[in-house]
């Protein structure tokens, strides 16, 4: 079943007008931002496919920057993010591009504050269904429909073991877990969806097991 | 969920003595691990979203992110009050609050999507509108809602409910069937009227085409959720008067498959066909074009 629950029908609560170029656009941005895990001070905002071709007429660059302040879909602010932006000091540049074989509503956002950075490219799917396809050039793949926390580690014999106990012994079920590699022994991105909401508690313990770099959690309310 | 067709709905609904909403909000309890009072809670805090959105259609002066439209939903209800509509007075009510809903949508305001943004206007047109006529509770629109969203699941997941995917009759079509279903069970049709309901509805919108003018949610969106209301009540009275979809409904939703799969990509909200390409609607996509530049 592609559509699991009555309010994937009736719902979300959103701003318009369109569910795949507003409300999931918006909720890429705030995955980026909350991957990033604080307020950024600059943002490059790169649209590919549809998005390029309509994001001013559909308001698709209201909605990324309103994610991007860690605005849900349907908070009214949304309509005046770029203002809001603007006199909050952070600078905001829109391009578009093209790729092969991408989906045809993409966003690639790539946000920094000081010495942090973060790259996400994510697909509106429909309904305000998205599709992270990338993470800070990890291929690593999420829905953001959990609450989920992806953990930037060294590729090391253990490390996933590690991770897996200690959601164990919190007694958080795992819905899905996948990494991404790039290369031997190099560095490691792994994203774990979990069917509850994920304590602090956790996210410091894992934040404290050898190898991690760093653990970000994103709950996309 | 327990169903997966309107035949297994029906089914449970007369084995359990249950209306279609009773069933919806059961599964959805049992399928989230949430109790009822919080599902009730969210849902309820959408009908209010849907309310306050007909009212800020109807009252403000709407204008769309484009500039393209707005204005409609005030006009209708103007001529409503001031003169004697063809279509009647309780069909023009529902259509003025459906377009308020989808002008609101279209000037970035804040609606619930039922199924999408796009077709967002149809549900609050039909719920509104007979919430003032009948005088019933908030409480009663809301079990309605689980009723239409348990329609919308079945075609969500036998056919399509977005544009892209399977044209206008996805997301138009959709809407009107589940608003139709759902005012069915809320005039105190049974669970084998409402889903006949479902059924008269989408056989009157198998075939439209998403043709969105610059693929905005604006050009004909929005006056096909004003039409769209009007045939929810239509299918509404028919099942209730005892007319019967002669093709079971579920059928129905899979002639909705068959013919969205073989339409062409140009009629599946690309903007390269239907309206969208006439003289006009080119025009004004090449002024859009010029205007953002």
């Amino acid at each position: 079943m592609r559509f699991k629950n009555v309010f994937s029908i009736i719902g979300p609560a959103m701003i318009g007008p369109s569910s795949s170029h507003t409300a999931g656009a918006v909720r890429i941005g705030r995955f980026a931002r909350q991957l990033l895990g604080e307020p950024p001070e600059a943002a490059r905002i790169c649209f590919y496919g549809s998005f390029a071709e309509t994001y001013a007429g559909h308001g698709t660059d209201l909605a990324v920057v309103g994610g991007i302040l860690d605005y849900r879909t349907d908070d009214e602010r949304i309509r005046h993010s770029l203002q809001i932006a603007e006199d909050s000091g952070i600078q905001v540049h829109f391009t578009t591009g093209t790729a092969p074989g991408i989906h045809p509503n993409t966003v690639r956002i790539l946000l920094s504050a000081g010495e942090r950075t973060c790259d996400v490219t994510g697909a509106s799917i429909g309904g305000g269904t998205i599709s992270i396809r990338q993470m800070n050039g990890f291929e690593a793949k999420c829905s953001g429909e959990l609450p989920t926390l992806v953990i930037e580690h060294a590729d090391r014999q253990g490390v996933l073991a590690g991770i897996t106990a200690l959601f164990s012994r919190e007694d958080v079920n795992i819905g899905y877990i996948n990494t991404d590699r790039k290369g031997r022994t190099g560095e490691a991105l792994t994203v774990v969806e979990a069917d509850q909401v994920i304590p602090d508690s956790l996210i410091g313990e894992i934040s404290g097991l050898p190898h991690i770099r760093r653990v970000s959690f994103i709950h996309l309310t | 969920m327990r169903f997966r067709n309107l035949r297994e709905l029906i089914e449970i609904c007369q084995t359990e003595s249950k209306t279609i909403s009773q069933i919806m909000l059961e599964d959805q309890a049992e399928e989230s691990g949430q109790p009822e009072s919080e599902i009730t809670a969210v849902m309820t805090e959408y009908y209010q979203i849907m309310k306050t959105a007909v009212h800020k259609g109807l009252t403000e002066d709407i204008t769309s992110t484009s500039g393209l439209t707005g204005g409609d939903a005030k006009r209708v209800e103007t001529y409503r009050k001031n003169a004697e509509p063809s279509a009647g007075d309780i069909a023009c009510q529902a259509m003025a609050y459906a377009l308020a809903v989808s002008e609101v949508n279209a000037s970035m305001g804040r609606i619930v999507a039922t199924p999408t943004a796009g077709s967002c206007g149809i549900i609050p047109g039909v719920f509104v509108s007979a919430q003032e006529r009948f005088g019933w509770p908030d409480e009663h629109l809301v079990r309605g809602l689980f009723c239409a969203g348990a329609i919308g699941y079945v075609i969500a997941n036998n056919s399509f409910i977005s544009g892209a995917e399977g044209g206008c009759q996805a997301e138009i079509g959709s809407a009107i069937g589940m608003a139709a279903g759902a005012m069915t069970e809320l005039r105190g049709g049974s669970p084998e009227q409402a889903v006949h309901a479902v059924g008269l509805a989408l056989k009157n919108t198998l075939g439209l085409i998403c043709d969105p003018v610059g693929g905005l949610v604006e050009i004909p969106c929005i006056v096909r959720n004003g039409f769209g209301a009007v045939n929810a009540l239509a299918a509404s009275d028919m099942a209730l008067a005892g007319v019967k979809s002669a093709i079971p409904s579920d059928e129905v939703i899979d002639v909705m498959l068959e013919v969205g799969s073989s339409m062409p990509s140009r009629h599946r909200e690309t903007a390269q066909g239907g309206l969208a390409q006439t003289p006009t609607g080119r025009k004004i996509m090449k002024e859009l074009r010029a205007r953002k530049k």
